[in-house]
């Protein structure tokens, strides 16, 4: 039988590869982050560590480390297809709806921990971290898709 | 709730039967991915209905040689 009908070559998609880093940055940036705060609290309660500088720069590193990998990611395999089609949108629209929940949650635990006085770091931190998991869940859900089954509801 | 197709399909024979037309040949042709392709064959994801007649206007036969869908009667054994 023709080998046509066993091409076992696996070859991402452009798409599929900017949801892998996108999902490693988000994992790598926030984790350094914590680490960096924890690091700073040096035993006192983290709210008391500067944070402001780390998130920043943690958020801005994400941004500019997605943009050049995404990049040297096409430059490196020249072969790997960079069309984006009607099941890459499907995708897309699934990873985003699914991630957009934690936005949600970190948005109205903001406002209610606002109302409530808490302090600025857990406002400012809580939004982080729900920004993360939406990127992490988000990411993750196009890469299980993309590996395994699109879901029929 | 989720749950995979109940679309099946004879991309891979039609393939064969046409010149051992290579998926990539397919995806060019319909205006997909090879890796949409790939998905499609092996029922990992169910093709719009436009993509579907796309597909059996290449192999030129109806829409029924190349996706099929158990009937009602199996759905209720």
């Amino acid at each position: 039988m023709s080998k046509i009908l066993y091409i076992t070559e696996k070859v991402m998609t452009l798409e599929e590869k900017r949801a892998w880093i996108r999902l490693v940055v988000a994992v790598a940036a926030y984790g350094g982050y914590v680490v960096v705060v924890l690091g700073r609290a040096a035993g006192r309660p983290p709210a008391e560590a500067p944070y402001a500088a780390a998130l920043l720069w943690s958020v801005g590193a994400a941004i500019v480390a997605a943009i050049v990998a995404e990049v040297v990611a096409g430059a490196v395999n020249p072969k790997a297809s960079r069309a984006k089609d009607v099941r890459d949108r499907e995708i897309g629209r699934l990873g985003d709806y699914v991630g957009q929940s934690f936005v949600t949650i970190g948005a109205v635990a903001a406002m209610l921990m606002a109302v409530a006085g808490w302090d600025r770091f857990w406002i400012a931190n809580v939004i982080y971290l729900c920004f993360a998991l939406s990127a992490v869940l988000g990411n993750v859900t196009k890469v299980v898709v993309y590996r395994g089954n699109f879901p029929q509801w | 709730m989720v749950k995979p197709t109940r679309v099946t399909n004879r991309i891979r024979a039609l393939r064969f039967a046409h010149d051992e037309m290579t998926q990539a040949e397919l995806a060019e042709r319909i205006g997909v991915t090879r890796q949409t392709v790939i998905a499609i064959e092996q029922g990992r994801y169910s093709p719009s209905l436009e993509i579907a007649f796309q597909i059996a206007h290449v192999f030129k036969v109806p829409l029924e040689e190349v996706f099929q869908y158990p009937g009602s009667q199996e759905e209720t054994t």
